[in-house]
């Protein structure tokens, strides 16, 4: 097992420099410069200012010393100052990323409490009306933006009982009621958006299972519908299902900053898009590469995860 | 016994008049899978809906009259007005043209994006695949919109960068499945003759390869439109789309708009409504073809 979390780790080494890459790779793409927004900011123009504040920023350096500067202050925590607000883009991103994980975890508990039942069901009942109903409804949640099912929760109770989902972030360890009645709304419309996909891969991966030589054995054995699925179906179709769990990472993260902004939920979501409004380029820099390496990690578990369920995966 | 010849000949029944394989196509697409061509029929009237827009469309799209603010549905303005008194069904249509327009142009982008990597990586494999796949996976670490959002930051929003820039995210993206059917076709025997004989690469990649990865090709373009209508409806619902004052479905439920949706709730309804009905027929219309097409992609995602 270590070993295999040794080289798990090892893989990981090309996938994160490329990532590191992109992100400061994108940040160089900007059409004139962060110095000439600085300067903007500061009513400051001279010449020497600018010379001033490229060597401080060491812009005047060659790109891959830019880099390795750049890089060596991120594996330290150090993400660079907001243009803005002139806090460490860390402490900002420190005080965020919980709020985005708790919405995450909470939906993620809601798409595999709907999607895991139906799913299996769907499986057991191929081709039945149960199995079509479920289907077109996976379908139909593929096709509905998350931002309009956000957008018809806010209008319409509204409208029609005077009702409306509770729109102020309060935290969890100061009031744990108000904060879970604040976040389920927008929990439980993104658990619902990302259960379509985790249904429909339930449902083939248990058909696919039920079609083995051993549950056709167990239920020659005379054992009952219940005790084969739950023993020996399940424990075979959950692990392409725990890699699915890794697989929609992205599009949990990516979902939670549409319904961060519709619910006025304070994470990573709404710090990146304040970001971009205010052209805050370290802050955006610091979100892009915190987002990247969060799904890495959570891959990174999902691939060690198989070591512990499926015994097969640890001695290849 | 050997003797007895039938002394009538049954004729042959007569040759069905030949018909084109496209035809056969869609003969086979209405029979074997109905909803899927009830998908693509609604597509398509979508899309005409969108080339013929500006004829379509009762009123201009900014046309304001606010003597007829916030109007419920009529036989005049059939989708109600907003605020400004502008139709909403006009703005429909519009935002409609806009969306199959970026569509289909990011979706060919992505496809040929996707092609082009996906066949270099796939055919040429070894190291220049394991090099190119290494940034196929830090590029798909990213979420899409979060991905989006921050190139958008960037180069400024409008249509041309949308194009681009989900051109290029989706093609890197589909290009696992280009590569993953390059590397089974060229195991082909007529692959490695073509090789044997001396065949250039680009005559090889273009005349044996292509052809016969184009069912994953079509599968892929077709779903790709879908994911781009509703990639780009998000920018455009965060304000990072398509710039006024052109209306988009996903502008128009956001904004100044959404505030006045408690008091004409309608105006929160015709966007996202046609948003879900055409990507719900491209995605059934997709799978009937991946169905069709591509046995080995069946029952894939």
């Amino acid at each position: 097992m270590q070993a295999y979390i040794i080289r798990r780790l090892l893989a990981l080494v090309p996938t994160l420099l490329f990532t590191s890459i992109i992100v400061f790779g994108s940040m160089r793409l900007i059409p004139g410069d962060v110095i000439d927004l600085m300067l903007a900011q500061n009513d400051i123009s001279t010449g020497q200012d600018r010379a001033k504040i490229e060597a401080a920023l060491g812009l005047d350096q060659p790109i891959y010393i830019q880099y390795f500067d750049w890089a060596a202050g991120v594996i330290q925590g150090d993400f660079g100052r907001s243009l803005w607000k002139n806090t460490p883009v860390s402490q900002q991103l420190a005080e965020r990323l919980p709020i985005t994980f708790e919405l995450g975890f909470l939906a993620l508990l809601v798409a595999l409490s709907v999607a895991l039942p139906i799913g299996i069901l769907s499986a057991m009942r191929q081709d039945t009306a149960a199995d079509y109903i479920a289907r077109s409804f996976s379908l139909l949640m593929l096709a509905i933006p998350a931002f309009w099912l956000g957008t018809l929760v806010m209008v319409f109770p509204s409208v029609w009982w005077r009702w409306s989902p509770a729109l102020e972030y309060t935290p969890f360890f100061v009031d744990p009621i108000a904060n879970l009645s604040h976040m389920i709304v927008p929990a439980v419309l993104l658990g619902l958006s990302i259960s379509a996909v985790t249904m429909r891969m339930t449902r083939t991966m248990m058909l696919e299972v039920m079609r083995q030589d051993y549950i056709r054995t167990a239920r020659a054995k005379g054992l009952t519908e219940r005790l084969l699925v739950v023993r020996h179906a399940l424990r075979n179709g959950l692990i392409p299902i725990v890699t699915l769990v890794g697989l929609q990472a992205p599009l949990l993260i990516g979902g939670t900053v549409i319904l961060e902004q519709i619910f006025v939920v304070p994470g990573m979501g709404m710090m990146l898009l304040d970001a971009v409004s205010q052209r805050d380029y370290p802050v955006i820099s610091g979100v892009f590469l915190v987002v990247g390496v969060a799904i890495l990690l959570i891959n990174l578990i999902v691939d060690l995860s198989y070591g512990l369920l499926d015994p097969k995966v640890r001695h290849q | 016994m050997s003797d007895t010849v039938p002394t009538t000949v049954t004729p042959l029944p007569a040759l069905p008049p030949a018909r084109s394989p496209l035809a056969l196509f869609f003969v086979k697409l209405f029979r074997d899978k109905p909803l899927g061509a009830v998908g693509g029929v609604i597509f398509v009237i979508f899309l005409l809906a969108g080339v013929f827009a500006d004829v379509l469309a009762p009123y201009g799209m900014n046309e304001t009259n606010l003597a007829v603010r916030l109007q419920s549905p009529s036989v005049e303005f059939p989708m109600g007005t907003d605020h400004l008194g502008r139709d909403v069904w006009s703005r429909i249509l519009i935002g409609g043209q806009i969306s199959m327009l970026v569509g289909f142009l990011a979706a060919g982008l992505a496809t040929i994006v996707s092609i082009v990597i996906g066949l270099v990586s796939g055919y040429f494999g070894g190291k220049v695949d394991m090099l190119i796949q290494r940034m196929v996976d830090a590029w798909m670490t990213f979420p899409d919109l979060v991905l989006l959002i921050v190139v958008i930051s960037v180069v400024g929003p409008g249509i041309p960068q949308i194009v681009i820039v989900l051109g290029l995210l989706y093609g890197i993206a589909g290009s696992r499945i280009v590569r993953g059917s390059v590397i089974s076709v060229q195991e082909n025997m007529y692959v490695h003759a073509a090789q044997s004989i001396g065949a250039r690469t680009v005559y090889i990649l273009w005349y044996h390869i292509l052809p016969n990865i184009m069912p994953v090709v079509i599968v892929l373009f077709t779903t790709r439109i879908g994911a781009v209508i509703l990639a780009e409806a998000g920018l455009s619902f965060l304000g990072l789309g398509v710039p006024p004052p052109a209306p988009t479905w996903g502008s128009m439920l956001s904004g100044t708009g959404r505030t006045y949706m408690y008091l004409g709730p309608w105006l929160a309804l015709a966007p996202g409504l046609c948003l879900t009905i055409v990507v719900y027929a491209i995605n059934i219309f997709g799978d009937a073809l991946r169905d069709l097409l591509d046995p080995r992609m069946r029952g894939s995602q």
